[in-house]
């Protein structure tokens, strides 16, 4: 009984962080996680620092697009 | 110099946090100013209350423990989440304003929340489903706040301005909607909307960065390099999609 409680407590707390990270805009979660590793890779070496403070941005600015595209094409 | 920047990036936050809270709030508010109004206002409170007081309870235990961790992992973490939640609000912002999606209609949303709870029985004694209705709504729309308030707080080593900036918020939304009770669609919450997500994607790039070891340039200043640019992309795409949405209706 008390393991069944547990189960579904871990369900709906795994649901809620499903919800709010992915949601409807799995693209600007998709996006979001491969620039980090891109940037954490990036910044592992000295003279690759300065681009990976680059892609960051660029990241964020491309997913924002691309979900919009999405968007406005699924209407 | 040093005092300016610091400054700037917490006057930053408290205006991040301030925003959320607020858009929240009238969000929330719309829901508790419905059932006060179908079902009494003592349930609505006492939901609204108990909300708030589960939501402050929230912010008590997590914050001083977000606090030990190790400010790279913290930053990185709470960075990429702010990314995320900073970019689907300004998503949904930009779709509002550009017409490819209806403008949040406090106005609909209050008379389909009337609609609701008419169809629901009376109940003798201490309203329930006013009570639950009305502390959902809080809980729910606070959720968010709390998030907001326990990430840029933490991240920043401001927990407390950011929770002050939130309560402002609250209590300046609570005493301005019970004024104007249902005139809440008056309020431009799309553009708040647009604005908090900029300043949330500004800090989710900014201490995702940090959190990887990148030297911003001009260090705390770059926050608002961040906010001008995210604000020149939001209103470029914006107005490009309002463009395709005219050719699309021309077309049709």
């Amino acid at each position: 009984m008390r393991l069944g409680r547990l189960r579904g407590a871990v369900a709906a707390f795994g649901r809620f962080w499903w919800d709010f990270l992915v949601g409807d805009t799995p693209e600007i979660f998709v996006v979001v996680v491969v620039a980090l590793a891109i940037v954490a890779w990036l910044s592992l070496g000295a003279h690759l620092a300065a681009l990976a403070g680059v892609v960051l941005p660029v990241a964020a600015v491309g997913a924002l697009a691309i979900s919009l595209v999405r968007a406005a094409r699924s209407r | 110099m040093f005092a300016v920047t610091v400054s700037s990036s917490a006057l930053v936050l408290a205006g991040a946090v301030f925003l959320a809270a607020a858009v929240e709030m009238v969000e929330a508010l719309t829901i508790v100013v419905a059932v006060g109004h179908t079902r009494g206002w003592r349930s609505a409170l006492e939901g609204s209350a108990a909300a708030l007081g589960v939501l402050t309870v929230l912010v008590a235990a997590l914050g001083p423990a977000l606090v030990r961790v190790p400010l790279n992992a913290l930053r990185l973490v709470v960075g990429g989440v702010l990314l995320i939640f900073g970019l689907q609000w300004l998503r949904k912002a930009v779709l509002r304003s550009s017409g490819w999606r209806a403008l949040h209609d406090e106005d609909a949303i209050y008379q389909a929340k009337v609609r609701e709870l008419e169809g629901l029985g009376a109940s003798p004694g201490r309203d329930h489903a006013a009570f639950v209705m009305a502390f959902k709504g809080v809980f729910l729309e606070g959720l968010e706040v709390v998030i907001a308030v326990l990430t840029l707080g933490t991240s920043a080593h401001r927990l407390g301005l950011a929770v002050v900036s939130a309560l402002v918020a609250v209590v300046l939304v609570g005493a301005v909607g019970a004024g104007v009770s249902r005139q809440l669609s008056a309020v431009p919450e799309n553009a708040m909307k647009t604005v908090v997500g900029i300043l949330l994607t500004s800090f989710g790039t900014f201490w995702t960065g940090e959190g990887l070891r990148i030297h911003w340039p001009g260090s705390d200043t770059m926050l608002l390099g961040f906010v001008a640019i995210y604000a020149f992309v939001v209103w470029a795409l914006a107005t490009s999609l309002r463009a395709r949405r005219r050719a699309h209706e021309v077309a049709a």
